[in-house]
């Protein structure tokens, strides 16, 4: 059990790709840290060069106090649960989950001691001797699982372990792998494409594009408080709806429909508003109805508004008409710099809305 | 199901015959006398000189010089094949290895150069080996005989496409689990590489259990006499009236083709189950 603490660490790869740039993160002991973003961002490259799979190119990568960039593997006492499972096909499920013991010359009651515990935690018991291609895919995975835990490393990574999985065993595992590791209490490192799997599991997202780190913070915090409209966008769903909106006087206008107030500089911006922040009102800005999404609770109003896409997670049951009107809820306004796409701090606006009360 | 079609079936007993009867053959009369088979021709019933046949063909002392029996020429030929067969297995598998897991320079040059002689047949580079083993005293000796022949451009080519195949996560999982370079090729790529090497060991096997033209030019010693040089030199006793011991020849080709067979017959089965267990 240990902290993790990435500084200014980058990886730029022969052919001249820089697939991570600059990464700076401070993982305290026990914390679950889900790195999140789309393909190609440079994720599993960040996880792999904290594991050893891969050299570090620019920067330190520490683990516990020791800077572990030039250690093998083997010896940053890390353990690895990867995507395809990787689970030596000619073991069965005792020396699969033995084999690292074993190079690390434990003696074999030691062995027997962690494999049994191991097994009756993730419930392997009855798997024991069998091959991996007698497993299911579950099974499978909950093996990988169980030769990281016997190991006791000082931190887990995971990389996209259950996007083999189907959705219903990717929940219950989801639930499953959270558990355990509030149980060990050993700090992890998880990789995900999905942005659900990362909002449940994480202590803290981070959030990276291209290679950079575009938000670190707690779920709920990258949820509310976007720090860009990369971040926006990518967290959440239905999607952030990002709207071409400009700043007059201290409003926010679409086309000449007056938001909500603004206290931040005229100019042109990006308005981000999340479905589920949208509501059916009787004045408001006008949705021209496209489509209609029925999920059952409730349904996606897809729509367009001054010429740009909108949705809107309606849970009424209302008749609607071609055209709707769409109010805000309150406070639930994102704006974000049209230029840079950084996100624009409203909380004096909130203040300014206040007093205007 | 199909339809039970007799012409289809008669065309894979003809086909059956025409494969099995010399096989049958050559063993029937190896159970009659020299002089039987040389009045009456071949024979497709048994006779009653099996016993003295096989015996004398297996024990009697014959060649030139009196000292080679039968028994040595079938275990000069099993040395031969086993060594072939795990001497290239050894071999090119780590070929292979350093080949796909070593960044090296060239690898891929390397690795060219050996596949282009397999277009090379033995018989191109049979002299200039015969010199170098000749020059290193290396005549007339196993080390000789089995050594020289012991690269295989076919096995190397084999197990890199197979190591091609392992997943490479294999190959981090076992890092992350502490085995080296070395511990990761005995504990995880030999195990893993049973049916490979199964397939290889039935090729080699066969193929240094059939030479004929390495040891007639490596060896001139009889002690080194192989079964295929034994048959060949039974044969050869065609002066004056004297009738070649055609049963003698017959029965050491019988005695030929039971090892080969045997290993078919074992490591097929090794092989068919290889197939169908492992999935990586
Ligand atoms: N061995 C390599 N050599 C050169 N470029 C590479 C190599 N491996 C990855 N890259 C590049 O680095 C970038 C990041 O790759 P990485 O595998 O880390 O993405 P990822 O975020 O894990 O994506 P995914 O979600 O699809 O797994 C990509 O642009 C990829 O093309
Ligand atoms: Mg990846």
């Amino acid at each position: 059990m240990a902290h993790l603490s990435l500084t200014s660490v980058g990886k730029t790869y022969a052919g001249g790709v820089d697939a991570v740039r600059d990464v700076n993160i401070e993982i305290a002991d026990g914390e679950f840290i889900v790195l999140v973003g789309p393909s190609g961002c440079g994720k599993s490259t960040l996880l792999r060069m904290v594991a050893g799979l891969e050299s570090v190119t620019h920067g330190d990568v520490r683990i516990g106090d020791r800077v572990v960039n030039r250690l093998e593997p083997a010896d940053r006492d890390i353990a690895m649960v990867f995507q395809n499972y990787a689970l030596y096909p000619h073991m069965n499920v005792r020396d699969n989950m033995a084999y690292g013991l074993k190079n690390r010359g434990e003696t074999k009651s030691v062995i027997a001691e962690r494999v049994a515990e191991a097994s009756r935690m993730l419930e392997l018991d009855p798997y024991l001797d069998r091959k991996p291609r007698a497993l299911s895919g579950g099974q499978r995975q909950r093996v990988a699982m169980g030769r990281a835990i016997v190991r006791q490393p000082a931190a887990f990574l995971f990389d996209e372990p259950l996007s083999n999985l189907d959705a219903k065993l990717r929940v219950s595992m989801r639930g499953e792998i959270r558990r355990l590791q509030r149980r060990l209490g050993t700090t992890s490192l998880y990789v995900t494409h999905d942005q659900l799997e990362a909002m449940t599991l994480a202590d803290r997202l981070v959030v990276l594009n291209g290679g950079r780190v575009e938000q670190i913070g707690a779920p709920l915090e990258v949820y509310h408080k976007p720090a860009s409209v990369f971040v926006a966008s990518f967290i959440g769903s239905p999607a952030m709806n990002l709207i071409d909106a400009r700043v007059e006087a201290g409003r926010v206008l679409v086309g000449s429909h007056d938001i909500a107030p603004a206290a931040t500089d005229a100019g042109p911006v990006t308005l981000g508003l999340r479905p589920e922040d949208l509501s059916l009102a009787s004045t408001g800005l006008p949705v021209a109805v496209e489509h209609v999404e029925e999920l059952g609770a409730q349904r996606i109003i897809h729509g367009e508004v001054a010429g740009q896409p909108i949705a809107i997670a309606d849970s009424s049951a209302s008749e609607l008409g071609e055209t709707v009107h769409v109010a805000a809820t309150p406070g639930k306004i994102h704006l974000f710099a049209r230029d840079t796409g950084r996100r624009i701090d409203l909380a004096a606006a909130a203040t300014g809305l206040a007093h205007a009360v | 199901m199909q339809k039970i079609k007799p012409f289809d079936h008669l065309i894979l007993i003809l086909g059956t015959l025409f494969l099995c009867l010399p096989v049958f053959m050559a063993l029937m009369s190896s159970t009659h006398t020299a002089i039987d088979i040389h009045s009456n021709g071949l024979f497709l019933t048994p006779g009653d000189n099996a016993g003295p046949t096989y015996t004398k063909v297996l024990t009697a002392r014959g060649g030139f010089t009196g000292d080679v029996t039968g028994l040595r020429m079938l275990m000069n030929s099993m040395i031969m094949g086993i060594g072939f067969a795990v001497g290239k297995i050894v071999l090119s598998m780590m070929a292979a290895y350093a080949l796909v897991y070593f960044r090296f320079r060239f690898a891929t040059v390397i690795f060219w150069a050996i596949f282009t002689t397999l277009l090379l047949p033995l018989e191109v580079r049979i002299m200039p080996s015969y010199q170098v083993m000749s020059t290193l005293g290396l005549l007339n000796t196993y080390t000789g005989l089995i050594v020289p022949l012991l690269a295989s451009a076919t096995g190397t080519f084999f197990f890199r496409q197979f190591f091609k195949s392992v997943p490479d996560e294999l190959l981090e999982a076992a890092r992350i689990d502490g085995a080296g370079p070395v511990k990761f090729f005995i504990d995880i790529l030999v195990p893993l590489s049973r049916t490979m090497m199964a397939a290889i060991f039935i090729i080699m096997f066969i193929y240094g259990w059939n030479q004929y033209l390495w040891p007639l030019l490596m060896t001139t010693d009889e002690t080194f006499y192989t079964l295929m040089r034994g048959i060949k030199s039974i044969l050869q006793v065609w002066v004056g009236s004297q009738i070649p011991d055609y049963n003698e020849a017959f029965a050491l080709a019988v005695l030929a083709m039971v090892p080969p067979v045997a290993v078919v017959v074992i490591f097929q089965r090794m092989f068919i189950k290889g197939l169908t267990e492992s999935d990586k």
